[in-house]
């Protein structure tokens, strides 16, 4: 049983092909097991998270939409659920992708290429659409029987391939509807969209996603993975040899015989491999690859060669998982005899675990605790400084103030500097003579002219710092900037 | 490429294109056929683009193209519809009193945008961009207002100018002392330096107050007010203050004092329209805040 078998053996034979091969078109097969379960579950929770989202209400108040993900592009603000962020706060996204990196990461350390597999929108699209394909034109035998018949196109044919390509057409065409809803209030868009009153830019991008739909789900498939996406060529440099991917256990399967084969030389005591060469590993390989040949590039680590061989097995009396999740590593431990070894937690993955922690943290924590008032303050450069009749010093100073909650604030502005300082507010009729009061609307910023005034007695000489508070007075909320103040 | 005379090649088995260079034979690759189809669409697009849009020049004109589209044209639609987008926000301003505007924060902001492109535009040349002046053209950014600092009498000078041969003009000016030979040159440099006594600078050596205090009494109390307070009505100046338009040296003041200043300030009343104005008198008085 333990016997050595060389993976060098095991190398594809068109290695010395022609520079160029046309494509040759993959017929997966369709497959049950597990790991075909999981692919539907994951593809219902995110078509169903993709397309119904949008539809999610959520309430924040009058005047604020009230749509739980909204991208509110006219109004420069993004809604996502009970986080409401502005135009200066993209750095949120930042740590989001970031986020989203190095999960990536992890997941690649843990068990493969699980994002190729399993969640990629190419995949999760691509399978959906041979689901369509396959309900129509029928399984893999037929539809091969189909595209090599030379008979003159039946009707019957005809009308096969105006209904699949139909369908295709409707799930991209509502991949491309359901782009554009996470833009607008969802409920109106699909009311103008119906009645040809939505705008033309959302016409324009449904039109758009329509169309990459349906030509890389329809058509392009797996070469989007081998020839289009980047991750297949970066994602070996960040896997390991503990990761797991889904691999050929030659160990076992090696020397491949017939069943009928296999079981007489069993009976004689001698060593024969549980791979009875059925090929049904590559009939369901919606990439089109022999996986027995290795890792290799194209291999997208779907689990759905598991699921086959699995059955196979199954059916004639071996053990199953011949193809599993494993690496190198146990492969040569099993042959030397030892137990296998899987590790999860590897320094690899507890940085990378740890990495998630901190900026996740990191950004919960600024989420949770910044501030809904915000002030910034820009000195007049032309002139910097201005001298009064009576001889006091003036400067004058663009002030913009944030008000990002959801109710009108009454502000105080004061101006604290070592002068004597005055702050007068053009437009505004000031509550106290040296502090001026205003109204901030809700959810908006307000620009003002801010005068500040040194009398002629306490003059600075040269620059000095000032600070500036916006201080609510209803909440007692203070927001503080610094800048300087100049002599003329 | 066509097969040439069925020659095969014996490595690859497939075709050539009968091409041969020393021996070397090319083979038949044709190009995919959807890239042949793509190349041949654009080739189809650009010669309807040539019927339908302006394309080729002509000796002193050029084809208009079937649509008689034209880049010119298309611009006026967009600023004309510019201002139709405008015109309700800019017919408010025109029909909103100066003083409403200042109180509404919406049409205070309008007004002051709109203000500042008008003020760079226009006024920018003579009291620079940011408004602070220069000899001779008054700083906007301070208390000091030669004809006056509310928001009416700023949108007056604006309209009316000031020495600007319009109807309505502020007119009054500085005379030329020296010149029409109203002082002699003794006296001059005697209320130059009284002049410079009323803001509180020094004087020069055997300076006759009381001199300075006769001959300040006699000639400019007129204009300048007893005291030499100043009167906006007639565009002179405070004498007390510390904001001087030419400058507070003596020999700066003999020389307005014997050549006399008259400053222009043009009428923009009929260059501009009346919104466009207000915007600008609600500009410069927010500029200091005016008076």
């Amino acid at each position: 049983m333990n016997k050595t078998v060389n993976p060098n053996e095991l190398t594809s034979d068109d290695d010395y092909g022609p520079l160029y091969a046309a494509r040759k078109k993959v017929y997966p097969q369709s497959v049950h097991g597990t790991f075909r379960r999981i692919k539907w579950g994951l593809m219902a929770f995110c078509l169903g998270v993709y397309y119904f989202l949008p539809f999610v209400r959520w309430n924040r108040g009058l005047g604020a939409p009230s749509q739980a993900v909204l991208i509110d592009l006219p109004n420069s603000r993004f809604y996502f659920f009970f986080i409401e962020l502005w135009p200066q706060e993209v750095y949120y996204f930042t740590g989001l992708l970031i986020v989203a990196a190095v999960a990536l990461f992890l997941m690649n350390s843990v068990g493969g290429r699980i994002w190729c597999g399993y969640l990629c929108p190419q995949t999760v699209w691509t399978d959906l659409f041979y689901a369509v394909e396959r309900l129509v034109e029928g399984d893999r035998r037929e539809r091969m029987k189909k595209d090599k018949s030379s008979d003159p196109m039946k009707l019957e044919r005809i009308s096969e391939i105006v209904l699949k390509h139909s369908i295709w057409l409707m799930i991209a065409w509502w991949t491309g509807g359901a782009w554009v809803l996470y833009f607008n209030d969802a409920p109106t868009l699909v009311k103008e969209l119906v009645t040809f009153q939505a705008p033309m830019i959302a016409y324009i991008w449904i039109a758009i996603l329509t169309a990459t739909t349906y030509v890389l789900a329809g058509f392009m498939r797996e070469q989007v993975c081998t020839y289009m996406c980047p991750w297949p060529r970066i994602q070996a440099a960040l896997t390991d040899e503990w990761a797991l991917n889904v691999t050929y256990r030659y160990d076992r399967g090696e020397k491949r015989t017939s069943v009928k084969k296999a079981a007489e030389l069993r009976a004689l005591g001698e060593h024969v491999g549980d791979c009875v060469d059925c090929y049904q590993c590559v009939a369901v390989c919606p990439t089109g690859i022999d996986i027995r040949n290795g890792p290799q590039m194209e291999c997208i680590q779907c689990g759905l060669c598991i699921d086959a061989c699995d059955n196979v097995m199954t059916k004639i009396g071996r053990p199953k998982r011949l193809i599993g999740y494993d690496n190198d590593i146990n492969i040569q431990r099993r042959q030397e005899g030892k137990a296998p070894v899987y590790r999860i937690i590897r320094p690899r993955t507890v940085v990378y675990s740890a990495i998630i922690a901190v900026i996740g943290g990191f950004m919960i924590y600024t989420l949770a605790t910044r501030s809904l008032l915000d002030v910034n303050v820009l000195h007049d450069r032309n002139p910097v400084a201005v001298k009064l009749s009576d001889g006091s010093i003036r400067n004058a100073y663009t002030v913009r103030l944030l008000n990002k909650s959801g109710y009108d604030r009454l502000v105080a502005i004061d101006a604290d500097g070592p002068a004597n300082l005055t702050t007068h507010v053009v437009g505004i009729d000031s509550v106290t003579p040296d502090r001026p009061m205003i109204v901030i609307p809700r959810d908006s910023t307000s620009e003002l002219r801010l005068l500040v005034t040194a009398p002629a007695e306490s003059n600075p000489e040269k620059s000095i710092p000032v600070r500036f508070h916006v201080t609510d007075i209803g909440l007692g909320e203070v927001a503080t900037t610094t800048d300087n103040f100049v002599a003329p | 490429m066509t097969d040439h005379h069925g020659d095969i090649d014996s490595v690859t088995g497939k075709s050539t294109t009968g091409h041969e260079w020393d021996g070397i034979k090319e083979l038949n690759t044709p190009l995919p056929r959807w890239w042949v189809i793509s190349f041949y669409l654009t080739i189809i697009w650009a010669i309807g683009y040539w019927i339908v849009y302006p394309a080729w020049p002509l000796i002193s004109s050029n084809t208009t193209g079937l649509l008689g589209y034209s880049t010119r044209a298309s611009l006026a639609v967009e600023l004309a519809n510019l201002e139709a987008l405008r015109g309700e926000k800019m017919a408010a301003l025109a029909a909103a009193p100066l003083a409403d505007i200042q109180k509404d924060p919406a049409l205070l902001a309008l007004a002051r945008a709109k203000g500042r492109t008008v003020f760079g535009d226009n006024c920018a040349p003579c009291h620079g961009s940011g408004g602070a002046g220069a000899k001779g053209f008054p700083n906007l950014n301070d208390d000091d207002w030669l004809w006056g600092g509310t928001l009416e009498q700023i949108m007056q000078t604006i309209q009316f100018g000031a020495r600007s041969g319009h109807a309505k003009t502020h007119e009054g000016q500085m005379l030329a002392f020296g010149k029409d030979g109203v002082l002699k040159p003794d006296e001059i440099v005697t209320v130059a330096n009284y002049v410079r006594s009323l803001s509180g600078l020094s004087t020069g050596k055997g300076f006759d107050a009381a001199k300075g205090e006769k001959i300040f009494a006699e000639n400019c109390v007129a204009c300048h007010g007893d005291g030499g307070k100043g009167n906006p009505e007639m565009g002179a100046p405070n004498l007390t203050d510390k904001i001087w338009l030419y400058g507070s040296d003596e020999a700066t003041l003999i020389e307005t004092i014997s050549q006399g200043r008259a400053g222009v300030m043009p009428a923009w009343e009929g260059r501009l329209d009346s919104a466009t104005l207000k915007a600008m008198a609600v500009y410069v008085h927010s500029l200091g805040g005016g008076k």
